[in-house]
């Protein structure tokens, strides 16, 4: 089985001996321990486990990491700033008190964190757009759309992050 | 053998029942205190001094077993605060955190009448001991409820120790001392002395009687009836491993069990050899069931290096079932039969009063309607997962459960060791909703663990999870009614036909609890509840405002037919209805704080308004777990039955409000759930097999189909109730009155998808 380097959240981290079709969210839970990112359904439908590679939001249960090559991976565990300070994403969803049972936050934040860098400015259609893909099973969904109008205000006042 | 098990299944559910609404019917129709409160007295509490780095700490016990103990050791003991010489204040949370917000909402209740600076708080999980805390679960939205006398005066008594400590310092008589934000105030001079520096003298002060301790009135509540954000919030959001499935042991392997997809279904043989040559897997054997279905069931583990090599294998497995004894349900001929049932006379009577035959007349209106609603599962987002280690003759296990002490017995049970030998750690859970009361998984990884003699998680898929549920039962309402001509109902006859393992008692949830307490029973002069049963195997549970999650839909969708065909509003038609009714105890409806839910949420809604073609309002109200909601819904339904819900109001009265955050997310979360569950999900069974397996074929709710949700609270000193579950039931009927207000179209069977419609 073949060895991977990734480049998980601006480090070089060495897996060996993995299965090239292994999904890459089980590559980051049992090999990399990054388990904020979480497993829901395996076929792409719930969007617990989104994270970027290169900046694009992606379910991790359905991409292989053998598919990876030296693009930088970022999970929910590297998006604060270097300096240990929140994404404005994080800090609204503590301010608005977002989670309920917050399985689904992780993956929500970062298909949110996407939308942002792409569109500092989005309307309600796309935050809804943008979140089509991300299940909420305690049903926070208000708190969600009010969150991340909460952090778009933050980022552009802040001129953008990353 | 089977006798057995279905005898022990039966027990173990009503078990699973006591806990979560242990109030007899017999207690109920009298009592009009929710629930009984342990007693707090001197001996309940402990304080303890261990020198200068540890402050004050104050230990109670809130368990009723508390009352048999032979004296105070720390053992005994089961809730504590704990005032640190830093100043901060520790305060343990007993009971697991599903995303009800329990863990921020106990600790408040005592912070409150301890006047802590909440920003000094820490809160701590409590160890799993249910002889030490007494009942430690997440079920009937119970847990404010049965702890927030005990936790006041504990708070309370905390705060009398310090103000007595400060005027011991001072010198200065104890009414001269005031507190605030975690601080003792001399009145008269002004002076303050923070609480971490009073550790040490307050716990030379005596604990107090508890006549001498004031708890607040609700006035002056400084922290309760806030928005309060959840104490793990931070650590969500950054990713920290806080769930079940985010534990791992040193030298952990990875377990997948695959069970017969037919309920029963029992493994002749599988090819063992061939999937223990695959990357990764280390050990496949099968292990026997304990013939206890809530524990283990009989199936085969698979154990390997990661989850994902563990998920390959089970794909490779083959297995040989024998299905003599399996499930064959199906669900197209479990609606026939119930179908041929209704024509028939029922077999049982639930309740009755009047004489429903004799209030027809020649000016009365009838109607009669058959509703179906399905079968759903939890799909809790974190698929059921546990770790487990046995060593030594001994097992502990991290799990994400609803009942860590149950689970304490469960897996004794399944390992046939002492209780004493057992330990569970508990972990947040993604999602309870009842799905988590059941321990399967818990008990499956410990026997794993223990046969292969090392740490193991045990993971499900989605698909194990949504195969292998405990699923909220559907069912049938042949339904009778009949209203005067001042759109009075005259009399209501509802045959409700439900499901039976043992051919004698309906499956869990089937029917109300309590049918006589049920609204609208004992509004109605003529009344009938009767039960038919159909034999079933596939494993029903406890989802989400049991009972009442199907119950209030046929009623308050069938009252809205009635007030339709008598003509009269349905807003005037509820309020006339209540208004009949004399006011009740706290415990049973009490129709003045119905009707107080039911005016504010058509007033906030703007009940009776012009709206635009297509489009219409729907009311409805219900009355679980000691809550009262009244719910509006705004929906569109266009010419090709595509529907959107625009809005929800919702109105609830619960007592005082804990955390309103907290309250306020359970409302809104319960709508998106409740319309998530009438929509398009449905488990149906075919060959016994559950047809549904991912979210491919049973979705969820999305974000662009979530409707805006306003919630408003009536507060009051009634005792305080759950949030977690009572707004949940009238969501169904509002949504499917509004339906009715909108196009016509009178729903009575669910998921809406069968009766033609799409969502937007």
């Amino acid at each position: 089985m073949p060895d991977y380097t990734l480049d998980v959240n601006d480090k070089r981290h060495f897996v060996e001996g993995v299965e090239e079709e292994t999904p890459l969210l089980w590559v980051l839970r049992d090999a990399l321990g990054l388990v904020g990112t979480k497993y829901g359904c395996g076929i792409a439908a719930c969007g617990a486990c989104t994270i970027h590679i290169d900046g694009i939001a992606v379910r991790s249960c359905s991409f292989p990491v053998s598919a990876v090559d030296d693009q930088k991976i970022k999970t929910i565990e590297g998006l604060m700033a270097e300096d240990g300070s929140l994404h404005p994403l994080q800090a609204a969803w503590i301010e608005k008190d977002v989670a309920q049972c917050g399985y689904c936050q992780a993956g929500q934040i970062m298909s949110a964190a996407a939308l942002l860098a792409e569109s500092p400015n989005p309307g309600e259609e796309e935050i809804d757009d943008a979140l089509e893909g991300n299940y909420c099973r305690c049903g926070t969904y208000n708190r969600i759309r009010a969150a991340v109008r909460v952090a778009a205000n933050t980022y552009n006042k802040q001129g953008g992050i990353e | 053998m089977k006798e057995v098990a279905s005898t022990l299944r039966a027990s173990a559910f009503e078990e699973i029942l006591d806990e979560i609404d242990p109030v007899l019917a017999d207690e109920m129709s009298e009592s009009t205190s929710i629930t009984p409160l342990p007693e707090i007295n001197r001996r309940s509490f402990l304080k303890l001094w261990a020198g200068g780095s540890l402050g004050l700490l104050l230990v109670f016990n809130l368990s009723e077993a508390s009352k048999a103990a032979k004296s105070n050791t720390l053992s005994e003991l089961n809730a504590y605060i704990r005032v640190s010489i830093d100043g901060k204040i520790a305060i343990y949370s007993k009971n697991p955190e599903v995303g009800q917000g329990i863990k921020t909402a106990l600790p408040m209740i005592i912070a409150e009448e301890l006047d802590a600076d909440w920003r000094d708080v820490i809160v701590e999980q409590s160890p799993i001991d249910e002889s030490i805390f007494g009942r430690q679960n997440a079920g009937g939205s119970r847990s404010v409820a049965t702890n927030y006398d005990a936790l006041r005066y504990a708070g309370a008594a905390a705060k009398y120790m310090l103000r007595s400590a400060a005027a011991k310092i001072w010198n200065v008589p104890f009414g001269d001392c005031s507190t605030e934000l975690s601080h003792v105030i001399h009145v008269k001079t002004g002076r303050k002395i923070p609480y971490g520096q009073l550790g040490d003298k307050a716990a030379t002060i005596p604990v107090p009687e508890k006549n001498k301790i004031q708890v607040k009135s609700r006035k002056n509540f400084k922290l309760l009836g806030k928005r309060i954000t959840g104490v793990d919030n931070y650590a969500l959001v950054t990713g920290q491993p806080l769930f079940g499935i985010d534990q791992v042991l040193p030298d952990m392997l990875y377990a997948v069990y695959e069970k017969c997809p037919a309920i029963g279904g029992r493994v002749k043989t599988a090819n063992y050899d061939e999937v223990l040559k695959l990357p990764g897997v280390k050990h496949a054997f099968p292990l026997e069931g304990n013939g206890h279905p809530l524990e283990l069931s009989n199936g085969v583990a698979i154990v390997a290096t990661s989850t994902w090599a563990a998920f390959r294998a089970k794909e490779k497995l083959r297995v040989e079932w024998d299905e003599s004894d399996a499930s064959k349900d199906d669900w197209l001929g479990l609606v026939e039969q119930a179908k041929s049932l209704k024509a028939q006379p029922a077999q049982h009577v639930l309740y009755q009063a009047g004489a429903v035959e004799e209030a027809v007349s020649d000016t009365t209106k009838s109607i009669q309607a058959f509703y179906t609603h399905h079968f759903i599962a939890h799909a809790t987002l974190e698929p059921q997962n546990c770790t487990a280690w046995y060593r030594n003759d001994r097992v502990e296990v991290w799990a994400p459960t609803q009942s860590p002490g149950r689970a304490v017995n469960n897996i004794a049970h399944t390992l046939g060791l002492d209780a004493a030998k057992v330990t569970v750690h508990q972990t947040r859970a993604g999602g309870g909703f009842g799905r988590r009361l059941v321990n399967d998984s818990i008990c499956e990884a410990a026997a794993i663990s223990k046969h292969i003699n090392a740490p193991v998680k045990l993971q499900w898929s989605r698909e194990d999870d949504m195969m292998h549920d405990f699923y909220r039962v559907g069912g049938f309402h042949a339904i009778e009614g009949n209203v005067d001509p001042d759109g009075r109902v005259t009399s209501w006859q509802d045959h409700l036909i439900t499901f039976s393992e043992d051919g004698e008692k309906p499956v869990i949830a089937g029917v109300p609890r309590r049918p006589k307490d049920e609204f609208p029973a004992s509004f109605i002069k003529n009344f009938q509840l009767t039960q038919s049963l159909i034999p079933l195997k596939t494993r029903c549970g406890l989802w989400r405002a049991p009972n009442a999650n199907t119950h209030a839909w046929v009623v308050q969708s069938f009252l809205h037919e009635l007030s339709t065909t008598a003509g009269v509003d349905h807003l005037e038609f509820l309020l006339d209805m209540l208004g009949t009714a004399e006011p009740r105890g706290t415990q049973s409806l009490n129709a003045e704080r119905a009707v107080d839910v039911i005016k504010m949420a058509a007033s906030k809604a703007g009940w009776g308004r012009k709206l635009s073609k297509g489009r219409g309002l729907g009311l409805a109200f219900h009355f679980s777990h000691g809550g009262y909601f009244a719910e509006v819904a705004e929906v569109s339904v266009s010419e090709a039955k595509v529907i959107k819900v625009h809005h929800v109001t919702v109105v609830g009265d619960i007592g005082p409000i804990i955390n309103l955050s907290g309250a306020e997310n359970q409302c809104q979360g319960s709508v998106i759930d409740g319309l998530s569950a009438m929509f398009e999900q449905e488990i149906t069974m075919k060959q016994g097999r559950v047809e549904q397996k991912n979210f491919d074929t049973y979705s969820l709710l999305r974000i662009s189909q979530a409707p805006s949700v306003d919630v408003y609270f009536i507060q009051s000193d009634n005792p305080p109730t759950g949030a977690g579950e009572p707004a949940l039931p009238p969501l169904a009927p509002a949504v499917c009155n509004a339906i009715y207000s909108a196009s016509g179209h009178r729903v009575r069977t669910l998921p809406l998808v069968k009766e033609g419609f799409n969502f937007i």
